[in-house]
């Protein structure tokens, strides 16, 4: 069974958000869409600066088997970008809450974290499939 | 619940993610499908193709009945029993109905084809089998395990022990031999040396254990597909289909125009799109940047506003960067641009064939 965090959020396309101490918020792909994607060969990911709305197309996760549009769960400005993944993109398959980390958000509205789906929410949706 | 082979328990008891693939219940890999991949260039895999259907053709008019049915002639085989050819098999609008791979038994012959086309396969050849003396016998009882890699062979020796050593060393690439239900072949669908044994259902599970307990990596659908895509192999539905023609999907060599009175289906249709020129080609694409090349996509090139379609593509786990297969029109140069997410990408074209024995061909 693929493991779902529970002081994360998630959105139903699969994203996780976590709210640092900071007031950031680092986002990334779940356990169970990188268990679905299987082998994880390349990730785009937005630039830096980039001010995205939530839901809005965020770059593209690419496995062997296909490629995956990832989307910002929530809106903000873009301040940091994990570069590791383009010469380790398997760090997404091996680490996904973790050293798998796609990028990081400067909410411009912190609130709509909770319009975000809870642990348990989360689960739901991903057992139906 | 779909089909399940032989060896479906020992797929589950192995963490195969299991998956419909035609109508059978497929292991798509066993935790990572790059690690199965390497595991075959490098050393020896092992695969259940077991979902695919074997018929065996026999009768006083089964050679004939062959040399109509198949673009590629059956005579080549005459003569060497065991022998393998790779052929279409045509509609009367030259058409691929299926791609297949025959053997010369003694007597008769095996005919081994496409799962997910089984059933108009089996309509398509009783079809023609009417106007000769032939029995076509489908052979369920058999299961099929491909070993695959520059150890394979080694491997399937040391399980088989020594009463099979001789055989299998005499065994030249593209032949097979038979004992009892045991029918040994050196085929492959991965650009490696190995072997492909059909056995009985009842000795499946035995054999492959005994072939993990050697150290042969079970293998799925997933690595299957890369790995048959970096050596060029078309795959059914794919690079051909009912509506395409071999000329059109890198298969002009598997058919035999001479003799010129060998009245094979769909030989005037093919005639015919010669004389008029063929359209289109099957070519391989090579992208040396990041992105990955996908089925569907659309290929732009040099000299025509026709535009051609990626037929299979994938990350190329042994190259490290992605190929595909594509159909595009003659014109093609040795460059071509792939619309990805409204991008075009610059790719090199080259024959349609990226690996073969561990060693890239590109």
């Amino acid at each position: 069974m693929s493991e779902i965090r529970s002081e994360l959020k998630y959105a139903s396309s699969h994203e996780w958000a976590r709210l640092e101490e900071d007031g950031t918020v680092t986002v990334g792909i779940s356990d169970h869409a990188q268990d679905s994607l299987g082998d994880v060969v390349y990730v785009e990911t937005p630039e830096v600066g980039q001010t995205l709305s939530a839901g809005e197309e965020a770059g593209v996760v690419e496995s062997v088997k296909a490629a995956s549009d990832i989307y910002a769960p929530i809106s903000g400005e873009v301040i940091a970008v994990n570069e590791a993944l383009e010469d380790e993109p398997e760090t997404v398959n091996s680490s996904p809450y973790d050293d798998g980390w796609f990028f990081k958000i400067k909410p411009s509205d912190e609130s709509e974290l909770d319009k975000l789906l809870d642990a348990d929410a989360y689960k739901a949706e991903a057992d139906e499939g | 619940m779909g089909n399940k082979t032989a060896l479906y328990d020992a797929h589950v008891a192995m963490g195969g993610k299991m998956v419909d693939f035609g109508g059978w219940d497929m292991p798509l890999h066993y935790g990572s499908q790059l690690e199965e991949h390497h595991k075959v260039r490098k050393g020896a895999g092992m695969f259940d193709v077991s979902h695919m259907t074997v018929v065996d053709v026999d009768g006083k008019g089964a050679r004939d009945f062959l040399r109509t049915l198949l673009a590629n002639d059956v005579a080549k085989l005459d003569g060497n029993p065991g022998k393998a050819l790779y052929t279409g098999m045509l509609n009367d609008k030259g058409g691929v109905v299926d791609d297949l791979i025959v053997y010369l038994r003694d007597p008769g012959y095996r005919v081994v084809v496409n799962c997910a086309t089984r059933e108009k396969d089996l309509a398509w050849m009783n079809q023609q089998a009417a106007a000769f003396d032939v029995t076509l016998t489908e052979r369920p009882h058999l299961a099929m395990i491909a070993i695959q890699g520059p150890e394979a062979i080694d491997k399937v020796k040391e399980v088989m022990g020594i009463d099979w050593t001789a055989a299998i060393d005499g065994l030249k690439v593209f032949n097979s031999f038979a004992r009892g239900d045991w029918f040994v072949a050196r085929t492959g669908y991965t650009g490696e040396d190995g072997l492909e044994i059909m056995l009985n259902n009842d000795d499946a599970s035995g054999f492959w254990h005994a072939l993990a307990d050697a150290g042969v990596s079970p293998c799925g659908l997933g690595a299957r597909d890369t790995l048959r895509l970096e050596a060029g192999m078309n795959l059914y539905g794919h690079e051909m289909d009912d509506d395409t023609s071999p000329l059109q999907a890198n298969m002009a060599w598997t058919i035999a125009w001479e003799p010129q009175d060998r009245k094979f289906v769909g030989r005037e249709a093919l005639e015919a799109e010669k004389a008029a020129g063929v359209e289109n080609k099957l070519v391989g694409l090579v992208l040396e940047e990041r992105g990955v090349l996908r089925a569907g996509q659309q290929v732009v090139v040099d000299g025509t506003d026709r535009r051609g379609i990626i037929t299979s593509g994938t990350f190329s786990p042994t190259l490290g960067f992605s190929i595909a297969m594509a159909r595009v029109p003659v014109s093609v140069g040795d460059t071509a641009q792939v619309e990805i997410r409204n991008k075009l990408i610059p790719v090199r074209v080259v024959k349609p064939s990226f690996v073969r024995n561990g060693k890239s061909l590109v």
